[in-house]
C-alpha cells in the first residue's frame, strides 16, 4: 500500500513540472505570497485554538466561576473570532487577488505570443481550440493556484495544529478518535481518482451527443427526404440513454462515497463519546476537554474532504498548463532575421519573384516562379481556384516564406527588410474580407496610427463605400457585426479597400477584393483606383476580365505555373486559357442580359 | 461561438410563468418527487439526532458519572449513522436520477421537435446555436434540477428542523441563539448582492475577452499585415484588465462575506456561552443543552450562507430554460393535413400548375419571388432536365416538391392529388433525392446507403452498390460495407460519395427520381461509372435533373430551360439549339467549353 502511495506521489511530483512555467509570475508577487502564507499560519493557529476557549469556559463553569469570568472568555472568544476574521480576509484577499493576477498577466503573454505567430500556425490550429485554451485552460490553472494553493497551505497547518493541541490534551483519545481518518483519507484518494475517470467518459458521452446533434442539424435536407426523422430520434434517444447510465453511476459513485465519509465521521465521534465520556467519568479529562475534541474532529472534516478534491485540481490543471506551454513554445516562424538591415525605414515597390517554390506539407503550390514588377506597374493575376494567387501574393507581407528562391523588394531580400517596415509600405485586401465588429470608421482607420477625417473621406470616396455610407444614420459610426448592421459582400470588400488605401501604400495587393461587387461599381472603382494611384505597384487577382484588362502586365497561373502572360491584347490573340476565358465572360454578360 | 453577446443577457432569476412550466417536467415523477422528499426529511431529522443524542449522554451519563446507559447510547448513535448512510445514499441517488430523467426528457423533447421544423427555421437559426440549446443549455438544467430544487428543500427542512429543536429544548436560549440571524441576513442580502453583481461582471467582461479574441484570431492575418499588434494588444489588454477588476472585486466581497459569516457565527457562541452559564446558574439549562446548543448553531448558518449560491444556480436555469422554451414555441409551419389522402398505387405523374414562391418577402413587404408562374407536368416514367444559370430557381422547385417548403401561390400535385394532402412521409417516401453536395452520417458504408431503413437487408444494399457501380470501390475498402466512414466521408474522393449516394437512392426504391446538380463535381474517371448508374437509375422512373453536363441531359425526354425564375424555354437539346436562345447561349457557355475542356485535359 505504501509503496504505491509512493507511485501516487511521484505521479504528482511529475504533474506539477507543467507548472513551472509559473514561477516566474508568482516571483513578481514574492511579497504579497509570503505575506499571504504568514496570514495562513496565523489564522489557522487562532482556528486551532478556538475550541480550547470552549473548553476553559466549559470548565470554568461546572466549577461554578463567577460569571465575569465567563464573561472574559465569551468576549475573548469574540476578539479571536474579530482578529481571526480580519486576517482571514486580508488572507483572502492577497493570495487569491494573486492568482487572479497571474491570470491576467498569463493570458497577455499568451494573446501576445499568438499576436507573434505566422498564418501557418492558425492555418493548423481551430480558432475554437485557441480559445478554449486562453479561457478554461488558464482558468483552470488560476484556480488551482488560487483556491488550490491556499486550500493546500491552509489545510497542512490546521491539520498539524489541531493535531498537537489534541495531543497534548490527551494522547490516548486523540489516537483512537483518529482511527476513522486514513480509511477516510483513502476512501477520498481512491473515489476522486476513479471520478475523474468516470467523468471523463460523460464528457466524451456528452462530445458524442454534440457531434450527433451538429450532424442532425446540418443533414436536416437528407434527413427529411429520406424520412429518417424517427430513426435519428431512435439514434439520439440512444446516445442519451447512455450518457443517463454514466451520470447515475457517477452518482451512484458519489453517494456512496460521501454516506461512507459521514459514517467514518460519524465513527469517530463514537468512538470519542464512548471513550471521551468514560475518561471524564474517570476523571481523567474534563468535560470541557471532551467538547473541544467534538469540536476539532469537525474541523478536521473539510481538510480531508478537501484533499481528494485538490490532486483532482492539480491534475487538471496540469493538463491545461500543458495544453498552455504547447502553444507558449512554439517559436514564431516568421520574423526578423540576422541579416536585417534595421536602417531600412521605407520602401519604393520594386518587386521581384527569383526561382520562387512554395508548398504545403509537400505538397507543391508554386513553382519556380519568376517575376519583376517595376515601381509604378499594374501587374494582375488570374487563374483557376487553387492555382496559387493568393499564396503567391502572401508572400509579399511575409506571410508565409518561400520554400525556394526568393522575393525582393527593392532588391532586397524581403527577410533582410524589417518585417514591420514591410507590411508597412504595404496594403493589403485579402480575398477574405475581415472587418472587426467596430466601427466603418475605426475599420477603414485600422492601419494607420492617426487618421484624418479628409483621409478616410478620401479613401472611402475611392472605394465608393461612401455613397452606401449616406444611407445609414450614424455614417462612418455605423458599427460592423452582431451589434451593428450587417453589411453586404460588396459593401465589406469596398470598406476593406478604404483600409488599405488609407495607409498610402507603395505596393497595394487586391486578391479577389471586388469579387462581391457589381460590374458598374466594380468599374468605377478600377477607375479611381488608377487615378489615383498610377505611381504605385499594384497587384491585383480577378477572375473578372473587365477588372484586369488595363493592367500593364497579366499572368495566367494554372497548378502554381506561370502558363501565359502579357497585356490583354496580346493574351487574347493567345488563344489559349485567358482568351476562352473572356468569350465565356461575354457569354455570361450576354445571357445574364436576355 | 456566436453566442457570447447572447451569454451577456442574464436574465431574471425567478420568472414564474418559466419556473411553473419548467416544473411540469418533474410531473411524470411526481410519485419518486414525494419519495425524494421523503427520504430528505427523515435524513435531515436523522442529522438532528447525532447531536441530540450527546446531549442525553453528556446529561444521563458523563456529567452524573453515570457509566450505565452510556453504551446504549453509543449503540443507538451508531444505528442512527447506519440508517443514515442508507437513507443519504438513496437521497442521493434519488435526487440525481430524477434530475437527469428529467433533462433526459427535455433534451430528447428539443431534439424531436427539432425534426419536425421545417427547413425555413434552419435557414434563419446558424448550427451552432441549435446545438447549443441541445447540448449546454439543457446541462444548465441539469445543475438545477438535481442540485438546486431538491437541496433547496433539504436547507429549509433542515432550518426549520433545528429551530423547533432548539425552541423546545430552551426556548430562551434559542431565541438569544437567533438575535444574531438579522445582522447575518443583512451581510446574505447585501454582500451577495455585491458579489452577484460581481459574477455578472464577470462573466460579461469573459464574454468580451472571448468576443475580442475570437476576432483577433480569425482576423490575425490582417492585424499582422496592418502592424497593429501593438494597438490591439493594447485593447485586449484593457478587456483582460477589467476583467481582472471584476474578479479582484468579487475577491473583496468573498473576503468580506466569509470571515463576517465566521464571526457572526462566533458571536453566536459567545452568547451562548454567556447566557448559557447564566441559566445553567439558574439551573434551567443542562450541560447537554449547552453542548447541543454548540453544536446546533454551526450547522445553523451554513444553509442559510448556502442557500444565495442556488441563486446563481436557478439564474442560470432561468436564462437557458428561456432560450429552449424559445425554441420549442416555434411552431412547425409544415405539417400533415388534418385528413390526408392516399395514393393506392401512385403512377409517377407530376405536375406544377401556376406555382409561385418566394423565400422571404422584399423590403417593401412584397414576397420576393425567385419562382414565377411555373407550371409543368411530367407523365408517367418521363424524364426532364432542368437547365439554367445559377440562382435561376432551379433547386427552389425541387425544394418545393419535396415540402421542404410551402408553395406561396399555386398547386404541385402527384397523380392528381395536391401534395398539401399527401401524408409528408408518404410524399418523400415516393421520392428519391439525390444532392450535389452528399451527405454522409457517422457510421459505416453499409448504415450510409440504408440509413435507418431496416426493411432494406444486406443484401439489397449489396445490389444498389452494384447497381449504380459503387460495389467495386466499396469492396477495395479494407472493411467492405462495414469501413467506417469518418469525419463526412473524407476518406472517399467526390465521385465515390456521389456513387454512395446514388446506392442510397437507389436502395429506397423511391418511384420518382430527383438529381440536384449530382454530376457536376465529379472527376472524369468516375464519369463513365456514373454516367451508366445513373441510365440504370432513371430506368421506369419518373426523373428530374438538374444537370451540368450534356451527357446527363441528352438522356432525358425533355428540356425546361430556366431563367430569373421563369421557365423561359422548353423542348429538346436539338429544337432547343436551334431557337437560338437561353439554353443556346447556356449550352456554349455551361456544356460546350466544358467538354473542350476534357477532351484538351485527355489530349
Ligand atoms: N493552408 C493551406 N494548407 C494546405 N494547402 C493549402 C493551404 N492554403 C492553400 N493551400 C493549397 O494551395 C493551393 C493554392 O491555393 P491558393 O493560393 O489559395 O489558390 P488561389 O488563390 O489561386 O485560389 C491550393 O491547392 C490549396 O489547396
Ligand atoms: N434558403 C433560401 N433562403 C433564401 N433565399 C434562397 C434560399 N435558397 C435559395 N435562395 C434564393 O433563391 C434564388 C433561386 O435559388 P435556387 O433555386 O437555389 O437556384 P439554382 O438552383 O437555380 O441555382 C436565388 O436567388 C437564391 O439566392
Ligand atoms: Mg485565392
Ligand atoms: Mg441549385
Amino acid at each position: 500500500m505504501s509503496i504505491f502511495l509512493l507511485i501516487k506521489v511521484t505521479n504528482t511530483m511529475t504533474l506539477l513540472k507543467p507548472l513551472y512555467r509559473l514561477n516566474k509570475y508568482l516571483r513578481e508577487y514574492k511579497k504579497d505570497i509570503i505575506i499571504g502564507i504568514i496570514l495562513i499560519i496565523i489564522s489557522d493557529v487562532l482556528f486551532a485554538v478556538l475550541p480550547k476557549i470552549l473548553q476553559y469556559t466549559i470548565d470554568a463553569i461546572a466549577k461554578g466561576i463567577d460569571l465575569r469570568q465567563i464573561a472574559t472568555y465569551a468576549l475573548l472568544l469574540i476578539g479571536i473570532a474579530a482578529i481571526y476574521a480580519g486576517i482571514r480576509f486580508l488572507m483572502r484577499k492577497i493570495v487569491v487577488g494573486v492568482s487572479r493576477k497571474v491570470e491576467y498577466q498569463l493570458r497577455n503573454d499568451f494573446f501576445r505570443h499568438l499576436q507573434r505567430l505566422s498564418l501557418r500556425f492558425f492555418v493548423n490550429n481551430r480558432t475554437g481550440d485557441l480559445m478554449a485554451r486562453a479561457t478554461n485552460d488558464i482558468n483552470a490553472v488560476t484556480i488551482t493556484l488560487g483556491m488550490g494553493g491556499l486550500l493546500t497551505i491552509s489545510n497542512g497547518f490546521i491539520f498539524s495544529f489541531i493535531f498537537v493541541l489534541m495531543i497534548t490534551t490527551n494522547v490516548k483519545l486523540t489516537l483512537l478518535s483518529l482511527i476513522p481518518f486514513p480509511f477516510i483519507l483513502f476512501l477520498m484518494y481512491f473515489s476522486y481518482s476513479y471520478f475523474y475517470q468516470t467523468f471523463e467518459k460523460v464528457q466524451e458521452q456528452f462530445s458524442s451527443i454534440t457531434d450527433k446533434a451538429q450532424e442532425n442539424i446540418s443533414g436536416t435536407r437528407v434527413i427529411k427526404a429520406y424520412v429518417q426523422e424517427l430513426n435519428e430520434i431512435d439514434q439520439f434517444n440512444e446516445l442519451n440513454q447512455t450518457y443517463l447510465k454514466q451520470n447515475l453511476i457517477l452518482a451512484k459513485a458519489r453517494g456512496l462515497m460521501w454516506s461512507s465519509m459521514e459514517v467514518l465521521f460519524g465513527i469517530a465521534l463514537l468512538i470519542l463519546l464512548w471513550f471521551g465520556g468514560n475518561a471524564v467519568m474517570s476523571d481523567q479529562i474534563t468535560l470541557g476537554n471532551l467538547v473541544a475534541f467534538t469540536v476539532w474532529l469537525g474541523m478536521l472534516g473539510w481538510p480531508i474532504i478537501s484533499f481528494g478534491w485538490i490532486l483532482n485540481l492539480i491534475q487538471r490543471a496540469s493538463a491545461s498548463m500543458n495544453r498552455l506551454n504547447e502553444i507558449m513554445d512554439t517559436e514564431p516562424l516568421i520574423q526578423d532575421t540576422t541579416c536585417t538591415d534595421h536602417s531600412i525605414k521605407g520602401l519604393k515597390g520594386e518587386i521581384e519573384f527569383k526561382n520562387v517554390s512554395f508548398s504545403y506539407n509537400e505538397k507543391p503550390v508554386l513553382k519556380n516562379i519568376n517575376l519583376k514588377i517595376k515601381t509604378g506597374m499594374t501587374l494582375a493575376i488570374i487563374g483557376p481556384t487553387g492555382s496559387g494567387k493568393t499564396t503567391l501574393t502572401n508572400l509579399i507581407p511575409r506571410m508565409i516564406d518561400a520554400t525556394d528562391g526568393a522575393v525582393l523588394v527593392d532588391g532586397r531580400d524581403i527577410k533582410c527588410i524589417p518585417v514591420k517596415t514591410l507590411r508597412n509600405s504595404i496594403g493589403f485586401v485579402p480575398q477574405e474580407t475581415f472587418l472587426f465588429s467596430e466601427s466603418i470608421e475605426e475599420n477603414i482607420s485600422f492601419g494607420v496610427e492617426e487618421a484624418i477625417g479628409e483621409d478616410i473621406q478620401w479613401a472611402a470616396d475611392i472605394s465608393t463605400i461612401s455613397h452606401d455610407l449616406e444611407n445609414f444614420p450614424d455614417k462612418f459610426q455605423t458599427l460592423i457585426g452582431e451589434r451593428g448592421v450587417n453589411l453586404s459582400g460588396g459593401q465589406k470588400q469596398r470598406t476593406a479597400i478604404s483600409r488599405a488605401l488609407l495607409r498610402k501604400p507603395k505596393i497595394l495587393i487586391l486578391d479577389d477584393a471586388l469579387s462581391s461587387v457589381d460590374t458598374y461599381t466594380e468599374e468605377k472603382i478600377m477607375k479611381s483606383l488608377l487615378e489615383n494611384y498610377f505611381n504605385q505597384t499594384s497587384i491585383i487577382i480577378s477572375h473578372r476580365i473587365s477588372t484586369i484588362k488595363h493592367a500593364d502586365l497579366i499572368i495566367v497561373l494554372d497548378n502554381g505555373e506561370i502558363i501565359e502572360q502579357g497585356t490583354h491584347d496580346e493574351l487574347v490573340k493567345l488563344r489559349g486559357f485567358y482568351a476562352q476565358l473572356h468569350r465565356q465572360q461575354l457569354l455570361e454578360k450576354a445571357l445574364e442580359e436576355m | 461561438m456566436n453566442n457570447y453577446h447572447e451569454e451577456e443577457v442574464l436574465g431574471k432569476a425567478y420568472d414564474s410563468r418559466l419556473l411553473k412550466r419548467l416544473l411540469t417536467y418533474l410531473r411524470p415523477y411526481w410519485l419518486y418527487v414525494v419519495l425524494g422528499v421523503f427520504i430528505l426529511l427523515i435524513a435531515t431529522a436523522l442529522d438532528l439526532v447525532g447531536p441530540f443524542l450527546i446531549k442525553i449522554a453528556i446529561d444521563r451519563n458523563i456529567v452524573p458519572k453515570i457509566s450505565t446507559g452510556l453504551f446504549h447510547i453509543v449503540l443507538i448513535y451508531f444505528g442512527v449513522q447506519i440508517v443514515q448512510f442508507g437513507f443519504k445514499i438513496a437521497q442521493t441517488y434519488l435526487m440525481q436520477w430524477i434530475g437527469q430523467k428529467v433533462v433526459f426528457d427535455i433534451r430528447i423533447e428539443i431534439f424531436r421537435h427539432l425534426q419536425r421544423l421545417s427547413l425555413a427555421f434552419f435557414d434563419r437559426n446558424p448550427v451552432g446555436r441549435l446545438v447549443t440549446r441541445v447540448t449546454t443549455d439543457v446541462e444548465a438544467l441539469s445543475e438545477w434540477f438535481s442540485a438546486g430544487v431538491v437541496s433547496v428543500f433539504g436547507d429549509v427542512f433542515l432550518l426549520i428542523g433545528i429551530i423547533v429543536v432548539m425552541i423546545s429544548v430552551n426556548w430562551k436560549l434559542a431565541l438569544i441563539t437567533f438575535s444574531v440571524i438579522p445582522i447575518l441576513a443583512y451581510i446574505v442580502f447585501f454582500i451577495r448582492k455585491k458579489i452577484r453583481e460581481a459574477y455578472r461582471d464577470i462573466r460579461v467582461r469573459i464574454a468580451r475577452i472571448n468576443a475580442y479574441l475570437q476576432e483577433n484570431l480569425s482576423g490575425m492575418m490582417v492585424v499582422q499585415i496592418f502592424n497593429r499588434e501593438k494597438k490591439n494588444f493594447n485593447k485586449f489588454d484593457e478587456l483582460n484588465a477589467s476583467h481582472l477588476e471584476a474578479h479582484l472585486r468579487s475577491i473583496f466581497y468573498y473576503s468580506i462575506f466569509w470571515p463576517s459569516v465566521d464571526l457572526i457565527e462566533s458571536i453566536a457562541l459567545a452568547l451562548i456561552i454567556w447566557f448559557g452559564a447564566m441559566f445553567k446558574y439558574e439551573g434551567v439549562v443542562t450541560f447537554g443543552t449547552l453542548v447541543l446548543f454548540i453544536e446546533y448553531s454551526k450547522r445553523f448558518f451554513r444553509p442559510i450562507s448556502d442557500l444565495t449560491d442556488k441563486y446563481n444556480i436557478l439564474q442560470s436555469a432561468m436564462a437557458s430554460s428561456e432560450r429552449i422554451f424559445l425554441l420549442l414555441d416555434n411552431k412547425p409551419d409544415i405539417v400533415n393535413p388534418a385528413a390526408p389522402q392516399t395514393l393506392r398505387e401512385f403512377s409517377g405523374e407530376i405536375e406544377f400548375r401556376n406555382v409561385w414562391f418566394a423565400y422571404k418577402n422584399n423590403h417593401d413587404g412584397t414576397p420576393d419571388y425567385v419562382l414565377k408562374d411555373v407550371s409543368f407536368h411530367l407523365k408517367t416514367g418521363e424524364k426532364i432536365a432542368i437547365v439554367g444559370a445559377t440562382g435561376a430557381g432551379k433547386s427552389s422547385i425541387i425544394s418545393l416538391l419535396c415540402r421542404f417548403y410551402d408553395v406561396t401561390q399555386g398547386e404541385i400535385l402527384l397523380d392528381g392529388i395536391n401534395i398539401k394532402n399527401l401524408k409528408i412521409e408518404d410524399l418523400r417516401r415516393y421520392i428519391g433525392l439525390v444532392l450535389q453536395d452528399v451527405f454522409l452520417f457517422a457510421g459505416t458504408v453499409e448504415e450510409n446507403i440504408r440509413l435507418g431503413n431496416k426493411d432494406i437487408s444486406l443484401d439489397m444494399v449489396t445490389q444498389a452498390a452494384r447497381d449504380v457501380n459503387a460495389h467495386p470501390f466499396i469492396s477495395r475498402l479494407p472493411n467492405t460495407y462495414q469501413e467506417p466512414m469518418m469525419e463526412r466521408g473524407a476518406s472517399l474522393s467526390t465521385g465515390q460519395k456521389q456513387l454512395l449516394a446514388f446506392a442510397r437512392a437507389l436502395a429506397f426504391k423511391p418511384d420518382i427520381l430527383i438529381l440536384d446538380e449530382a454530376t457536376s463535381s465529379v472527376d472524369t474517371e468516375s464519369e463513365i461509372l456514373i454516367q451508366q448508374a445513373l441510365e440504370k437509375l432513371m430506368t421506369n422512373r419518373t426523373s428530374i435533373c438538374i444537370a451540368h453536363r450534356l451527357s446527363t441531359i441528352q438522356n432525358c425526354d425533355r428540356i425546361i430551360v430556366m431563367h430569373k425564375g421563369k421557365i423561359r424555354e422548353e423542348g429538346t437539346h436539338q429544337q432547343l439549339l436551334k431557337l437560338k436562345g437561353i439554353y443556346f447561349k447556356l449550352y456554349q457557355l455551361q456544356f460546350k467549353d466544358r467538354n473542350i475542356k476534357s477532351s484538351a485535359v485527355s489530349d
